[in-house]
């Protein structure tokens, strides 16, 4: 597949997708990448102790999501260079998120193009802003 | 007021002992299928999504060394009298993906900390960089990742 850099504008957005974890996903995310803190699996603990309102979703899952929203765009048109991201609002299980983004950038000297991203919760806020910078194959 | 004291701060700038990882497709494929993957070459385990690296180069302990929280006792860095830590925000400079079976090198630096008035109380932000490279040298990604203890 290939992305012709001249096709492309500031504003274009990126395809939007839900997810929607449960603990099941939460289980094998967290077995994944080692992560044990309780807040991700134990409902009472974490609203007992940690004073949560329910089961926290890891802010990095939802990063890796808000990276797919670039990457799926891109395929295997070129590579990510930078990426960026940031957990501002804590999301709970059983809420739906939703990754989206839009072009902000484009060089063609350096055929690269910047995204500013989002993942939103059902109310509509952003849980996590991010931003990314992809280099297009020549 | 601050919370943070002169030994709080003299740990900017300390680096962790190397921490070798072998990558192995299994584990990609694990990763890909709980993070939702949709690309072949990640569900196939060829190529690491680049979101695979938060804590590849995490310390693994045995369960009594372990907090009750299930976080990481002895994970290097100052100890905050704040209990609560949560993952503030990453940023990730690549040279090339992590592949299938990648002998990988990370090293661990603190490069700042610092703290902030939130609305429900005080905030220190630890900013930790991981800089990845192959075992022949070649350099495969940067991560900054900020921890916020609350």
């Amino acid at each position: 597949m290939r992305i012709e850099l001249e096709k492309l504008s500031i504003g274009d957005e990126l395809p939007v997708r839900a997810h929607t974890a449960t603990n099941v996903t939460l289980f094998m995310y967290n077995a994944a990448v080692w992560n044990p803190h309780r807040i991700h699996y134990d409902e009472r603990y974490t609203t007992e102790v940690e004073k949560h309102p329910g089961i926290v979703i890891d802010g990095p899952l939802q990063g890796d999501w808000l990276s797919q929203c670039v990457l799926n765009w891109l395929g295997d048109a070129g590579s990510l260079s930078n990426f960026r991201y940031s957990n501002r609002r804590a999301a709970y299980l059983g809420e739906t998120l939703t990754t989206g983004g839009r072009i902000t950038q484009i060089d063609p000297a350096k055929r690269s193009v910047g995204f500013e991203l989002f993942v939103k919760n059902e109310a509509g806020e952003v849980t996590t802003p991010g931003s990314a910078t992809v280099t297009l194959n020549g | 007021m601050t919370l943070l004291t002169k030994e709080h701060l003299a740990w900017i700038g300390q680096s962790e002992p190397p921490v070798e990882v072998e990558v192995s497709r299994r584990d990609i494929v694990k990763y890909s299928l709980a993070t939702e993957q949709v690309q072949e070459r990640y569900l196939r385990g060829d190529e690491a999504p680049p979101m695979f690296i938060f804590n590849l180069f995490g310390p693994l302990l045995e369960i009594p060394k372990m907090r009750t929280d299930g976080l990481l006792k002895g994970f290097a860095g100052p100890k905050f009298p704040l209990p609560r830590v949560m993952a503030g925000g990453v940023e990730l400079a690549f040279q090339r993906p992590i592949r299938a079976g990648d002998r990988l090198i990370g090293v661990r630096t603190i490069t700042d900390i610092y703290e902030k008035e939130g609305s429900s109380g005080p905030l220190i932000f630890t900013v930790r960089s991981l800089k990845v490279s192959a075992a022949d040298g070649e350099a495969i990604l940067e991560e900054q990742q900020t921890s916020i203890s609350r």
